[in-house]
Parts: structure tokens; C-alpha cells; sequence
């Protein structure tokens, strides 16, 4: 029997759209109270009082909280690096604000109307102080003082010569390309249930890994992890948006402390949009140097990204200029611009997200003008081993990606750039996508009962892209089982350790340490079985040795035992928490997105018609769900393309637009039925055993940069500056 | 949001009475004043809800031609209704551009043009300088991000645009908002002039007063070749960046009169009478029409960043008129 690589339907959708999923804003306990946060109005200076009399007269309102009332955090703080925690600064542990929509209070009410209504009616006084825009902040390079982000990857980067390599090269392109900020807006925002029971604390929150919360809240209040419980049964999105430890989370599992009550907070989108970070608004310098056949002599990357005053969060965006192309000489430099803003993070899809825009838009404009077709500009550049490094792949289809791909779009028969269908303009453009693949420490337990169901057991968290359906499949396969059969058990630190769903490693660590566990019970079986384990097979509850068949309840039967339980894990070299692929073995995610767009230069229209993306992103375990996750990746760059953009307010020093009201993302409208996925047969055995990589980053990469060369193949203008909006199509 | 009253009419009576009380707000589809109390826009004491108000529903032939359409009747069945959609295209076109279906269902033809400004300013959940939130504060968008504000009749006190697509198109029929009010008789509101423009009050959304509600809309002869086109970013769900509203009269080729009001371009549905009139014995397609419409937008004026809605709204307007011809 086979059933990982089954196009299975996802385990959990039922649950999902009857409503049964519990996600945290659903989570409720007796006595709880709810918060509501009071944001700064000021990007700058000092709460010099605050006037909450009003507020304490609303009926049903309790507390309101300032940062006198707040605990002060204990020192083990200091020891949890950024990340996993978004920011070193938090809020209310003094009267400084450094950026608006900062919380100085907290309305805890009995109801969530009067809290709202209270916070309303709440007076701050403030000291304002002059504030910095971010993004006309001057570009300085990170400070490793200020945070750790800026020691996730190498800050610069350098490979032979490329300044003299351009120079000399007889073909050059530069340019500059930016984007703006944006906001992950998963459909569900940020929300959290905190209660103490004594000295220990559980927290219902809407996280993308549950053991991250967990170390962190134990650390600010200075208790071992084994007193901190999260539980997460289902997240609604994440992006990254809630990758990380937020202040509201720390701040809520503060005020139940203070309260004595359950505390539970839900932001509002406003609120999401001032205290959990975007993708930081940034710019690409680019400068390439080719040889007449194409091949690149020399290419430098220089990217600034905008940060908050407190932390240095470095986009490293320059990462696909020394990993995408062959190439000797290569410089790559990242630096950051300070103002008084949010702190941006991690969004789909970090680094590769904003680096392949800038890089697939430079390839395109460069074979421009060498006169080659842009698929062959990126074949005679192909990065047989990583450029960076040196060292060979953990395993790259990427020509097979490149073939498949433009044979299903019909790349080199594709219309005429500017061909006409009444007042639409016809273009199509290419690029490639790819995405470095992070790997993480992981453990799982599978049970396995006399009847035959099994169950898996790992805190992972499942965000909405179909883990708990794949994990079912894994142990299904292992153990002979129809995954219907296979309950799974995620969300909640009481079960074994698992790795965060972010860095698109949670199905190669996780799914991992689930076929090790599941693969170790079978072995327990066969051996109670007498047996040895590799003579035998599992199908339909038996466990079969040549003509020799028992069912798994003869064999428990006659141990004496209910049930059988091992665990499994997936184990970094070193003992590390997490990598970025095995020494000596850097892994990536590989492929190319064709699209074809309409434009109406007249109206300054900008419609896609259709896309192909082809992948060589390792085994996929489940074609359906991670054909869906591939789709949802390209609509997830074509908002970043055609639409998508969070305004801050230099005058104002704030987000302009905190709602999805006054920031456009796709619609199902804009999403035509045309997009096509398509995956090549791949095994990657040195990224992990199941053959797997990530992918649910790798969609969402190259999408903005294909569909900016599509309007130039469509129209001859060249979009630089995302989002690819009427103003930059209209026709003079 | 502060806690408020609720009160349901039964009557139309009922409902000027309860809505000439002060500090009231009015309660149709909800799909607007639930921003309002939610955003802190408004924080009435009362709500009144006439949504099931008898009597202000529907779509009837008005004698001689024409169409009367009660305050209450939802979009989409104001869209969907047969005399809406033979006879009036760019209102029934307009409507359908609207919101999204489930908002359509529940919106009613005559709250939709009271919606107010979609101005990120406006609509910010902290006070931002605006004088139509706080009069006297203001206006951050003169010199901030205007990129989809106005290029018609806006002042240094207010640059924002009114979004409506029903009330553009309804501007382009010259139809008529019928008000009643307790205190004083009902009136008939062109609709070309219903919304304030800043040079008027900057303060100010439509010229109806405290306690006035809409009971209907009416619309005089028949508009078949008459067309609505919405320009925005992404293909629905979206406020225009620019629309145009056309209704044409023809006689053979020559066009005999052309209405035109463009949506989201000024504080109020626009009207290009320069246009209108310059278009008016224009053979269909000739070189005379690009001319005449341009002669509209003579009096058009680009904010700091959006000089591109000029150029947009008059490609936009030819366009329409091409749709309009081909309707029928």
C-alpha cells in the first residue's frame, strides 16, 4: 500500500468548514476577561500621563493596566535570541514609545464591548519627540548589537571581482528595483487566551511554532518551560505574521498574572497591522556584467531594507544573487534604514521573495539586451553546484523544472510580445523561482492500538497548508494503514517537540521524526511478532512475513499489551535547532513560473491570464495539497505584483491604511482557473529521509518579477516599482 | 464602538418620526454604518432601523416611462430587476460593479450613495487631520498619499472622492432622490447635485439634512444605450479608481445628446458638461469626439500624485461612449 503520494483530501477539512476547528479566538475559560490594547497615537517621545477615569466608569470594565502595573521581565529573557523573538523591545515596560500604534495600556473588561468602548475613551498625554521616516532614513549597515537578525545569514558577501568583472564585461545592466512594505493579513488575527493556575501558565495563542511561545514565556517570567503549556490546535494563516513572539503575547500572559483571571485578547486588524511586523519596504541595487553568449561575468546586489529603531531585522534579499547563477564574481551587501515604525519580519516569502523580483527582473532586462530569450539566458547560467559555497546541491532538477514548464505554457511558441486580443495587449515573461530550504530539530510519537488505529503526536502546529493530512499519510504508509485510520494530535507543547511551520520545513522535519516513530513501532511488532523487522510488510492491520499473516490485534493479544508507542526524531548534525540543509550539501527549492498577461494600456489595466509553475522541489508527499499550496503561492505573488502595498505616513509617522479596506490583496476574481502546477520526480536522500523538501514559500517567489517582465514583453515599459499599479501602465 | 440604543419602525411615519430625533443614526442595510460606529466615524445614542419599513421597496414603471425605485430595494434587485436592466444598463452595469455579491444582497439602492469618502484619512481608526472628521483639522491627504483622491472640485480643505458607482450612474440619468421628512415637506434632489462639494462645506457629505430620509429614487425616459465602465486594480470588490457613466441619445450616427458623470474623481458624481455639450451633433467615431471630451476636462486638476487619473478618466469616458453605442 501507498499513501504518501496519494492526491488525498486534506483530514481536517470537514472539521474546518462545519466551523468544529477551535482556533484561539475560540478558546474560552471561566472567569476570563477580555483585553483590549491601547495604541500609541505618537511615532515618538514619552507617555507623561494617562487619564483612564472615564474608562474605570464604563460598566463591566475591571482593570485598566499601564506599564506601572506591569511585571518587569526576568533576566532569562535576555538568553532567547530574535528570533524566535520578534523584538527586543517591549512595550509597557517603561513610558518610551518609538513607534505609533505601540500598547501604553490595557482595558480588561468582563465583556469585549465595554473593553473597546473604554479603550476609546482612555486620554493619553504624551512628550512628543521628533521621529524618523523609515524609508528615507539614511542606508547604514546592521548592527549585531541591535538583535540578531542581522546574524540569520552572511550581511556581505563576496566572491572574486565583480566590479572589475562588470567593468570589463561587454554587456551591462543597472538598475534599481523596489518594493514596498506589506502585511501578511492572514485571515485570522492575532489572538490569545492566557491563564495562571498558580505558577503555571497556559496560553491558547495563534502561533506557527508552539515550543517558541512556550521558551519565551517561561523566560519572561523566569519559570522553567515544563510550567508554560501552549496549546494551538489550529492557526488561520501565519505568512510569518505569527512565526514569532509578539508583545500583545507577552503583555496578555503579563495582565492575567496581574489580574488573577484569564486574560484574552484578540487584535483587531488595525492593531495587527501597528504591532506585528510587515515585509519591510526595500530597495535593490543592482549591477550585471554578461559575456556575449550570456553568461554572467559579474554580478553585485546591495539591498536596504527599513527597521525600527530598536531592532536591526535584516530582508536579505541579496541571497538569490549568490545562489541562483553560476557566476566568479559576485558581491552581495545588506544594509537597513532606521525610523520609528513596527518592526517588519518574516513574510512568504522571505529573502528569496524580494531578491528574486529584483534579480528575475534584472535576467529579463539583460537578455533584453543581449538578444537571447530569457529561458536561455537562465540555462547558460545554470548553477550546476551552489555559487556561494561551492559545494554541490542536495539535489536540483531544475532543467527538467525549466522543461516541463515551457513545454505546458508553450514557452517557445508563446504569442508575440504585444499581440493584440481587442484593447488587451498580450505579454508573457518568465522566472525562476526558488527558495532556500531551512530543516528543524524535530520528535513525534505514533501509537498504534490493537484495532488497528494508529495515532501521531507532535506539537507542530497546522497554519492552514495541510501538515496533520500529510503526517496521517506518512504513518499510514509505514504501518499499512488507510490514513483514515491515522488520528493525528498537533498544537499543544504537552506532546513531543516538534519544529515551526515556517521556513517551509515543517513536512521534511517533522514528517521525518513521524516515519521514524511509525517505522520504529513497526519494528516492535514484527520483533513481538517474531519476526525480523525487514521480512515483513503491514497492509490492511496485518503484518505479513512471507505466508505467515497476523493481525496487529493477535499480536498485541498475545504480548498482553493495549497499545504500542514509539518515538522518533529528526536530528540536525550537532544537535542544532535548526539548518539551512546538510554540511557540505546546501539545500534549495528550484523551478520557473510562465505567465501571460493582458494589459490595457488605455486604462491602465493589468489582468493575468495565466500561469505554469514547474518545480523540482524534492518528493511530494501529497500532489493535491501541495498543488494547492503552489497556487495559493502564485496568487500570493501576483498581489504582490499587481496590487499589494502598506503606506507609511511620513508625515504622520504611521501605517496609513489598517485595514483590508484601504490595502488591496487578490481577489477570486482577479485569479484566473488557467494556472497550471507541475512537479518533477525528485528524491532529494541528503535533505532528509523521506525525500521531501519544502514548498510552501517557493510558490510565492519569482511570481512579481515574471509578471513585471510579461508587461514589458506586452507594452515595452519597464516596471522597477512594485506593485505594478495603473499610474505606471497608463500609455502617454 | 459605544453602546447605543436600538428602535425598529413599522411605519414610514414611524420612521421620519423616529429619525428626526437628534443624535440618531439610520439603519438600512447596515453595511456602511457598521464602518461608521466600528471606525468611531459616527457614535450615535439611537440607531433606528427602517430596514423593514412597508411600502419602500421595489422597482414600478412610472407612468409616461421613467422608473421609481423604493429607498429600500437591495442592490442586486435593483440591478437584477427587468426594467432596470432593458431600460437602464448603466445603472443596472453600475450596481453589479458594487461591493460583492453577499454585500449587494444585503446594501439598499438608496444608503449606498450616502456611504462617505473612502479616504484613508477619513477613514483612519485614530483622528488624522481631516476636516470631514474633525472640522478645522485639516486635510493630510492634500499633500500626503492622494494618488486616487481628486482631480475635480477639490479645495485645500478636502481632496477626497465619492465613491458611489449607482450614484454616478444615477447622476448620468439625471435622476431624482425623493426625500420626505417630518417637520417639513419632501423634496426633490437632483442627483447631479446631491453629494457637497468642498467648496460649499468641506465639512459636508450630501445636502440632505438631519431627520430627511430617501423614500425612493426616480428616474425620467428610458436609457437603453447607456453603459457604465469601473477602473480599479484588481477585477472586483474594489472602489474605482476612476468609472464613467454614459448615456447616450442618438439619432442614427450623430449623437443627438450625451450625458457623462465619472465616479470617483470628485466629491460628487461629475458631470462633463463641456463635454456634453461640445458632443453634442458629433458624428459617432469622428476626431471631434476625442476633442470634445477633452474640452471636459479643461477644468481638471492634479493633486501632488495623481495626475495619471486625469489621462485615465478621459480614455475612460471613451471608452464608455463606445459601450454605450454598442448597447441596445
Amino acid at each position: 500500500m501507498k499513501t504518501s503520494g496519494d492526491p488525498i483530501t486534506r483530514l481536517d477539512g470537514p472539521a474546518k468548514t462545519t466551523g468544529a476547528a477551535r482556533y484561539a479566538g475560540d478558546q474560552a475559560l471561566p472567569g476570563q476577561l477580555h483585553a483590549v490594547l491601547v495604541p500609541s497615537t505618537i511615532p515618538a517621545g514619552r507617555v507623561t500621563g494617562i487619564d483612564a477615569r472615564a474608562a474605570l466608569a464604563t460598566p463591566g470594565v475591571v482593570r485598566v493596566l499601564t506599564a506601572s502595573d506591569m511585571t518587569r521581565v526576568h533576566p532569562d529573557l535576555d538568553k532567547i535570541t530574535c528570533p524566535p523573538l520578534a523584538t527586543r523591545f517591549l512595550p509597557m515596560q517603561g513610558d518610551q514609545v518609538l513607534y505609533e500604534g505601540q500598547p501604553v495600556a490595557i482595558v480588561l473588561a468582563e465583556r469585549l464591548e465595554p473593553a473597546e468602548a473604554a479603550a476609546a475613551a482612555i486620554r493619553v498625554c504624551y512628550q512628543r519627540d521628533a521621529f524618523t521616516p523609515p524609508e528615507t532614513a539614511p542606508a547604514e549597515p546592521p548592527d549585531p548589537a541591535k538583535g540578531d537578525y542581522s546574524k540569520s545569514s552572511a550581511v556581505t558577501f563576496q566572491k572574486g571581482d565583480a566590479a572589475a568583472a562588470i567593468a570589463a564585461a561587454p554587456v551591462r545592466l543597472a538598475a534599481r528595483y523596489t518594493q514596498p512594505s506589506r502585511h501578511a493579513n492572514p485571515m485570522e488575527p492575532s489572538a490569545i487566551l492566557a491563564a495562571w493556575e498558580g505558577d503555571r501558565l497556559t496560553v491558547y495563542d495563534a502561533v506557527q511554532h508552539l515550543p517558541a511561545v512556550q521558551g519565551a514565556l517561561a523566560a519572561v517570567f523566569g519559570l522553567g518551560a515544563d510550567k508554560v503549556r501552549v496549546v494551538s490546535p489550529h492557526t488561520g494563516g501565519g505568512f510569518g505574521a505569527k512565526a514569532f513572539i509578539w508583545p500583545h503575547e507577552i503583555l496578555t500572559a503579563m495582565a492575567a498574572r496581574v489580574v488573577g483571571r484569564p486574560v484574552k485578547l484578540a487584535l483587531s486588524r488595525q492593531h495587527m497591522h501597528a504591532m506585528v511586523g510587515p515585509q519591510p519596504q526595500m530597495t535593490h541595487d543592482l549591477e550585471l556584467g554578461a559575456r556575449p553568449d550570456g553568461r554572467l561575468a559579474g554580478l553585485t546586489h546591495a539591498t536596504a531594507n527599513i527597521t525600527s529603531v530598536t531592532d536591526d531585522y535584516v530582508e536579505f534579499g541579496a541571497i538569490p544573487s549568490r545562489a541562483f547563477y553560476a557566476c566568479d564574481n559576485i558581491t552581495t551587501d545588506h544594509r537597513v534604514r532606521r525610523g520609528h515604525v513596527t518592526l517588519p519580519t518574516f513574510m512568504r516569502s522571505p529573502w528569496d521573495g524580494p531578491g528574486s523580483w529584483a534579480l528575475g527582473s534584472a535576467m529579463d532586462e539583460l537578455a533584453r539586451r543581449l538578444g537571447v530569450d530569457p529561458l536561455d539566458l537562465r540555462l547558460a547560467n545554470h548553477a550546476d553546484t551552489d555559487p556561494e559555497s561551492g559545494q554541490p546541491w542536495s539535489s536540483k532538477k531544475l532543467r527538467e523544472a525549466y522543461e516541463e514548464g515551457a513545454r505546458r505554457f508553450g514557452w517557445r511558441e508563446r504569442p508575440r510580445g504585444g499581440t493584440r486580443d481587442g484593447h488587451w495587449r498580450i505579454g508573457c515573461g518568465m522566472a525562476d523561482c526558488s527558495q532556500g530550504q531551512a530543516r528543524f530539530h524535530s520528535t513525534a510519537r505514533v501509537r498504534l492500538a490493537a484495532e488497528g488505529a494508529a495515532v501521531v503526536e507532535s506539537s507542530f502546529c497546522d497554519i492552514g497548508t495541510g501538515p496533520a493530512t500529510v503526517f496521517a499519510q506518512v504513518a499510514a504508509e509505514a504501518l499499512g494503514l488507510d490514513p483514515r485510520q491515522v488520528t493525528v494530535r498537533s498544537g499543544d507543547t504537552d506532546l513531543p517537540y516538534s519544529g515551526p511551520t515556517y521556513g517551509s520545513g515543517t513536512t521534511l522535519s517533522t514528517g521525518a521524526a513521524v516515519q521514524r516513530a511509525a517505522e520504529r513501532v513497526r519494528g516492535r511488532l514484527a520483533a513481538l511478532a517474531g519476526w525480523a523487522p525487514e521480512e515483513t510488510t503491514m497492509r490492511e492491520g496485518r503484518i505479513t512475513r512471507a505466508n505467515e499473516s497476523r493481525t496487529i490485534q493477535e499480536v498485541l493479544g498475545a504480548a498482553g499489551l493495549p497499545e504500542l508507542s514509539s518515538d522518533g526524531a529528526f536530528d540536525l548534525p550537532g544537535g542544532a535547532p535548526v539548518d539551512m540543509g546538510e554540511a557540505g550539501a546546501p539545500a534549495r527549492t528550484f523551478g520557473a513560473i510562465f505567465v501571460e498577461v493582458g494589459v490595457d494600456p488605455e486604462l491602465g489595466l493589468l489582468r493575468l491570464r495565466r500561469a505554469v509553475g514547474a518545480y523540482s522541489a524534492g518528493r511530494i508527499l501529497n500532489p493535491r495539497t501541495a498543488r494547492s499550496q503552489m497556487i495559493g503561492g502564485i496568487i500570493w505573488g501576483w498581489g504582490m505584483a499587481a496590487m499589494e502595498a502598506s503606506h507609511y505616513e511620513p508625515k504622520l509617522g504611521r501605517w496609513l491604511s489598517k485595514d483590508l479596506a484601504g490595502v488591496a490583496i487578490p481577489v477570486n476574481a482577479d485569479i484566473p482557473p488557467e494556472i497550471e502546477v507541475a512537479f518533477v520526480e525528485e528524491f532529494d536522500a541528503r535533505s532528509g529521509p523521506l525525500g521531501a523538501k519544502g514548498i510552501g514559500e517557493l510558490g510565492a517567489t519569482g511570481v512579481a518579477a515574471a509578471v513585471a517582465n510579461a508587461v514589458y514583453d506586452a507594452i515595452g515599459i519597464r516596471v522597477r516599482d512594485l506593485p505594478i499599479t495603473p499610474d505606471k501602465l497608463l500609455a502617454a | 464602538m459605544q453602546d447605543f440604543s436600538y428602535a425598529r419602525a413599522t411605519s414610514r411615519a414611524e420612521a421620519l418620526a423616529l429619525a428626526a430625533e437628534g443624535d440618531t443614526a439610520i439603519l438600512a442595510g447596515g453595511t456602511e454604518l457598521l464602518n461608521w460606529l466600528r471606525i468611531g466615524i459616527a457614535a450615535p445614542g439611537r440607531v433606528v432601523d427602517i430596514s423593514r419599513t412597508p411600502g419602500m421597496d421595489g422597482v414600478e414603471a412610472l407612468p409616461g416611462g421613467g422608473a421609481r425605485i423604493g429607498a429600500l430595494t437591495r442592490l442586486n434587485d435593483a440591478a437584477q430587476h427587468p426594467l432596470i436592466q432593458h431600460s437602464y444598463p448603466v445603472l443596472s452595469q453600475a450596481i453589479l460593479k458594487s461591493a460583492s455579491a453577499q454585500l449587494r444582497n444585503l446594501a439598499t439602492i438608496g444608503g449606498n450613495p450616502l456611504q462617505r469618502v473612502r479616504c484613508p484619512y477619513f477613514r483612519a481608526e485614530e483622528p488624522t487631520p481631516c476636516n470631514k472628521r474633525a472640522p478645522g483639522s485639516g486635510c493630510a491627504a492634500l499633500h500626503g498619499f492622494n494618488e486616487k483622491h481628486a482631480i475635480f472640485g477639490w479645495t485645500e480643505d478636502c481632496v477626497a472622492v465619492q465613491p458611489s458607482d449607482p450614484a454616478a450612474a444615477l447622476a448620468a440619468l439625471d435622476a431624482v432622490y425623493v426625500t420626505e421628512r417630518r417637520d417639513a415637506d419632501g423634496r426633490r434632489i437632483p442627483a447631479r447635485s446631491f453629494h457637497v462639494l468642498p467648496s460649499e462645506d468641506p465639512t459636508a457629505h450630501t445636502v440632505l439634512e438631519p431627520g430627511e430620509l430617501i423614500v425612493s429614487i426616480e428616474i425620467a425616459e428610458p436609457a437603453t444605450r447607456s453603459a457604465y465602465l469601473k477602473l480599479r486594480e484588481r477585477e472586483s470588490y474594489e472602489y474605482a479608481t476612476v468609472s464613467a457613466a454614459v448615456v447616450l441619445d442618438l439619432d442614427g450616427e450623430v449623437i443627438r445628446r450625451a450625458r457623462i458623470a465619472l465616479g470617483s474623481v470628485a466629491m460628487r458624481p461629475w458631470r462633463l458638461d463641456e463635454a456634453e455639450r461640445r458632443l453634442q451633433g458629433q458624428r459617432l467615431g469622428g476626431p471631434e469626439v476625442e476633442a470634445a471630451v477633452d474640452a471636459g476636462f479643461a477644468e481638471a486638476r492634479p493633486l501632488s500624485s495623481n495626475a495619471y487619473k486625469i489621462r485615465l478618466a478621459r480614455n475612460a469616458v471613451l471608452r464608455t461612449l463606445n459601450l454605450a453605442t454598442r448597447a441596445s
